[in-house]
Formats: C-alpha cells, structure tokens, sequence
C-alpha cells in the first residue's frame, strides 16, 4: 500500500475549514440575503432540525432508486460484456454502438421512463439501470482485454479451459476497469435518480425536494439535501475506493 | 464509427472491421423495437384494434402508427424528426434546428469556460505540491455532488442575481466538463519521463519553457480524450439546465414539454436531437485530435 502520509489529510481538511470560513464571512459580514447564498451555520440549522423529511428522502432516492438501480445496471453491463467477450461478432458489433451511446445525453430518457414506469421509485430505478450500463459494458470489455498475451498464453500452455482463464486471469485483470467504471457509476446512479424525480415523483425524494424549496425559496433547505447528497456521494465513492485497494493490492498504483 | 474510418483512408481497419457487426446489431435493435411495439403499445390500441376487425394488418398498422403511443415506431420518430428539422423555417418555433441550436450554444460557451478552467487548474496543480494536495481531493468531492440536481438552484439564483438566458447553463456545464480535463491534463502534464525533464534542467528552461516544450505538447494526446469526454457531458448539462427553470427553447425545453403533454413522439425526436448533437460533437473533437496530431508529426 502506499504510505499514508498526514499532510493528506490536513491540507484538504485545512482548505475545506477555510472555505467554510471565508463562506460564512462573506455571507454574514456583507449580510447577503438567505435567499442567495444562506450561511454554512443556517444550513446546519436547519439539517438537524428537519432529519426526519431528509431521512424519507433519503430512503426514496438512494435506498429505493440509487442502489438497486446501481447494482443491476452494473451487474447486467457486466453480464453482457462477458457475453461479447465469448462472442467476438457480438462485441465487434456491440462495442462501437456502446461507446457511442456512452456519449449521448442519456438522461432525456427520463420523461420516457416516467411514463412507462409510473411516477413512484421504479421509474427511478429505472433511469439509474439506463445510465449505469453504458459504463460498465464499456469498461468491462476494455478491462477483459487488459491481460497481456504472455499471461494467456501461459494458461493456454497449463491447458486451462475459458471459464479458468476468466477467473484466474482475466477477470482480477479487468478489476481496475471495472471498478473505474463503478465509481463513475457512483456519481451517475445519483444523478439519474434525481433529474428522474424533475419529470413526476410522490411527494417525496430529493430530487422532488430540491425543485420544490427551490420554488419556494427555502434555499437552506435546498442547501441540507445537497449536504446530504454530497455526504452520500463521497461515502459511496469512498467506499469504492476503499473495496478497490483491497481487491486490486496488486496493481502498481497502490504498490509501495 | 463508419465515418471516421472513411475521413482518413490511410488508417488501417481496427480489428477484424467493424461495419459489418455493428449493421447486423442496428438491424436486431430494430427488428426487437418493432415487434416490441405490438404489445407495449397493447394499452392504447387495443379498442381500435378491435373496432377496425382485429386482423394482422389491423395490428401492424395501429401498433406503428398510433398518435399517442407507448414507445413510438422507429419510423414515427424519423418523419417527426423529418418534419421538425426540414418541414418547418429553421427560426420557428417547431423547429428542432432551432431548440439544438440554443442548447448548442450554451453547450459550446459551457465546454470552451470549462476545458479553459480545467487546463488552468491541471497547470496550477502540477506546478504547486501544495495545491495538488490540498485541491485534488475537493475536485474529486466535487464531483459526487449530483450537480445536475442542484442546476435548478444555481439557474434560480443566477437568474435572480440578473444572470439569464445562457450564462447560467453554461455555467452548469462548465462545472460538469471541467473535471475530466482537470484529471486528464494532470496526467498529461506530468507524463514526460524524468529523463527529459532533467534534458530541460540541463538546458536551464525556465518553469514556462518546460511548460511549453515539454509538457504541454506531451499532453496533447491526453487532452483530447478528455475534451471528447467533456463535450459530451457539456452537452447533458445543457439539456439538464433546460428542464428545471420552465426555458421555453431548447432540447430539455422539448423534453419538458413533450412529457407534460404526452407527446411521446416529440420526446424521443428531441432525444434523437440530442444524440445527433452529441454524436457530432463527439467526432468533430475527433477530427481536431487528428489534425491536431498530424501536424505535430505523429504518425498513426
């Protein structure tokens, strides 16, 4: 692993307190109105005050669209990335069309989804599976090639069959692809389950939040949900990065 | 795909070519879309259907060519964006020319502010070890907020500040399309070996002249993938920007409104907009990385 030095830590942490200050500065000394820019200390307020409405939100958005939508939008790229990678016609076919469609905006897809899957969380979950596949496929057939061909020749020569040159190779190969194309997932998986929630949601989730305060002009609360939003988004990216050094230990960005 | 292998006859096939599978593919999805037509638009032409007779030329024909439908037929969508595109003046309000062409220009003003600010934050950062600590981890962070989901509130105040129209969108696709310049330019920059760097110490270069004759030229390549990856998600926020402030023109524009008033036709023919829009940004960014690396000797 590479060493972890403190000074990781405290410039980040020191620039964040700082912009926190200068934040709360500016807005407090040259009183600009709440309905601009409300203060780090009003919007910490009003998180504690309101956790339960944010927890519902919570539970709408990320426990009922994000995750189930990001587990099998990733789960099934993969599957068809292993299906190209036994069927060379189906990847030569596949994998320009894939890049292409990586490309596009895809979430003006969104109205379509919300008609065909009502309002509630499966139009969400949905949307997130649409965004996350893409991705997957994409990188899971780049990482599929990553194995040199010394290494699969050398399998070849032990007579091992496809599905062992799959596990035992090819497969911890591709992990760094794989968990790129996760990570960009991440923050994908949230932004499809909340520009979903904009085309027609219960009134609940923090998409469905975010636009009504906006309307509203609650800017604090506005302000509490992307805290949590944020919040949310690193965790899972840290938690990525967290399962990704301890399944790729091997590979040179991580050796000492 | 295609297009780009036909731009430049001297670059070999990649692989085994590619034309081929990707026609049969194209071909399937299409086959699969209107079969698939049949029963999903079941809900909605079923009593015609049954009022018509309900034989199989009854079927076909309502199932591909209802007003309202579930998911419309491929041809559907191809006479609207037809009639959208080359039935109407190119200024009217129907026209799917005009709605592109103002996400466009948000998209464009967008991607030039934040490819600018990326590579100048990619210099500051190589340059300064303080900053690479202390920044990279923000700009990481920054990107786990689901900005597309606040864009309503930066267009909302922005437009209260006296901000409107294009500066606000751009805006959210400068924030969206900075980031992965940012990361590919770091790596761009710092991708010359120790040994020419310590050929430009033994030359006394200053800062700037290893900036300028080393780096940024070994960078080229990195900027480009970037600048594809950032085009194409300039052009999402833009149409993101579009959905939230009520914007009477522009691609999200359509979407809005096709969703509000069912017009399932006329969301996927803004759809179809879109990804044309992208796909060409796409390959124009392309052909400027071919140009680009052409005249700086490279050879395919």
């Amino acid at each position: 692993m590479k060493r972890f030095q403190a000074t990781d830590l405290i410039y980040p942490a020191l620039f964040g307190i700082s912009v926190l200050v200068l934040w709360q500065l500016i807005v407090k000394g040259f009183s600009v109105p709440a309905v601009l820019l409300p203060a780090p200390s009003d919007i910490w307020a009003k998180l504690i005050t309101s956790l339960p409405i944010l927890w519902v939100d919570f539970v709408q958005t990320v426990i009922r669209a994000v995750i189930p939508g990001w587990i099998i939008g990733s789960l099934s790229g993969f599957l068809v990335a292993i299906l190209c990678d036994r069927i060379p016609f189906l990847r030569r076919g596949l994998l320009p069309l894939g890049n292409l469609v990586a490309a596009l905006p895809i979430v003006g897809v969104a109205p379509i989804l919300v008609m065909w899957f009502g309002f509630d969380w499966p139009s969400k979950a949905a949307m997130v599976v649409v965004m996350t596949f893409f991705p997957m496929l994409v990188n899971a057939v780049a990482g599929l090639q990553a194995s040199g061909h010394l290494e699969r020749d050398l399998m070849q020569s032990y007579g091992a069959s496809w599905w062992q040159t799959l596990v035992k190779l090819r497969l911890p190969a591709a992990m760094p692809f794989i968990f790129n194309a996760l990570k960009i997932n991440s923050t994908l998986a949230m932004i499809g389950a909340i520009v979903a929630e904009f085309f027609g949601t219960p009134i609940v989730g923090m998409g469905f939040r975010i636009s009504t305060e906006v309307g509203r002009l609650g800017l604090d609360m506005v302000w509490a949900e992307i805290a949590v939003a944020a919040l949310t988004g690193s965790t899972f990216y840290g938690l990525l990065v967290a399962l990704e050094r301890v399944v790729t230990f091997w590979h040179p960005s991580y050796r000492r | 795909m295609k297009t780009e292998a036909a731009a430049v006859p001297s670059l070999p096939a990649r692989g085994e070519g590619q034309a081929f599978p990707v026609a049969v593919i194209c071909l399937v999805i299409l086959v699969v879309w209107y079969i698939a037509a049949i029963p999903m638009n079941w809900v909605v032409t079923e009593s015609k259907i049954a009022a018509a007779g309900g034989g199989a030329a009854d079927i076909l024909y309502y199932s591909w060519n209802e007003q309202r439908p579930v998911i419309p037929a491929p041809h559907q969508i191809m006479m609207e964006l037809w009639n959208a595109v080359f039935m109407v003046k190119p200024w009217a309000v129907k026209s799917l020319l005009y709605h592109g062409w103002v996400t466009l220009s948000s998209t464009l003003l967008g991607f030039v502010l934040g490819s600018l600010f990326g590579i100048a934050l990619a210099i500051a950062i190589v340059h300064s070890t303080f900053l690479s600590k202390s920044l990279m981890p923000w700009i990481v962070a920054s990107q786990t907020i689901p900005i597309l989901a606040i864009a309503p509130m930066v267009i909302v105040v922005l437009g209260s500040l006296g901000f409107t129209g294009l500066l606000p969108k751009s805006l959210i696709s400068m924030y969206l399309c900075f980031f992965p310049v940012t990361i590919g330019m770091v790596k761009g920059l710092t991708s010359p070996d120790p040994m020419q760097l310590d050929l430009m110490r033994t030359y006394n270069a200053s800062a700037s002249d290893v900036l300028w004759k080393l780096r940024f030229p070994s960078s080229v390549p990195f900027l480009f993938t970037s600048l594809k990856v950032a085009v194409a998600i300039a052009l999402t926020g833009a149409i993101v920007g579009e959905l939230p402030t009520g914007a009477v023109a522009g691609i999200g524009a359509r979407l809005l409104q096709g969703s509000y008033y069912g017009q399932t036709v006329q969301i996927w023919a803004a759809l179809f907009m879109g990804s044309f829009l992208a796909a060409g940004l796409v390959w124009l960014v392309g052909v400027a990385e071919r140009i680009v690396l052409k005249r700086m000797g490279a050879r395919p």
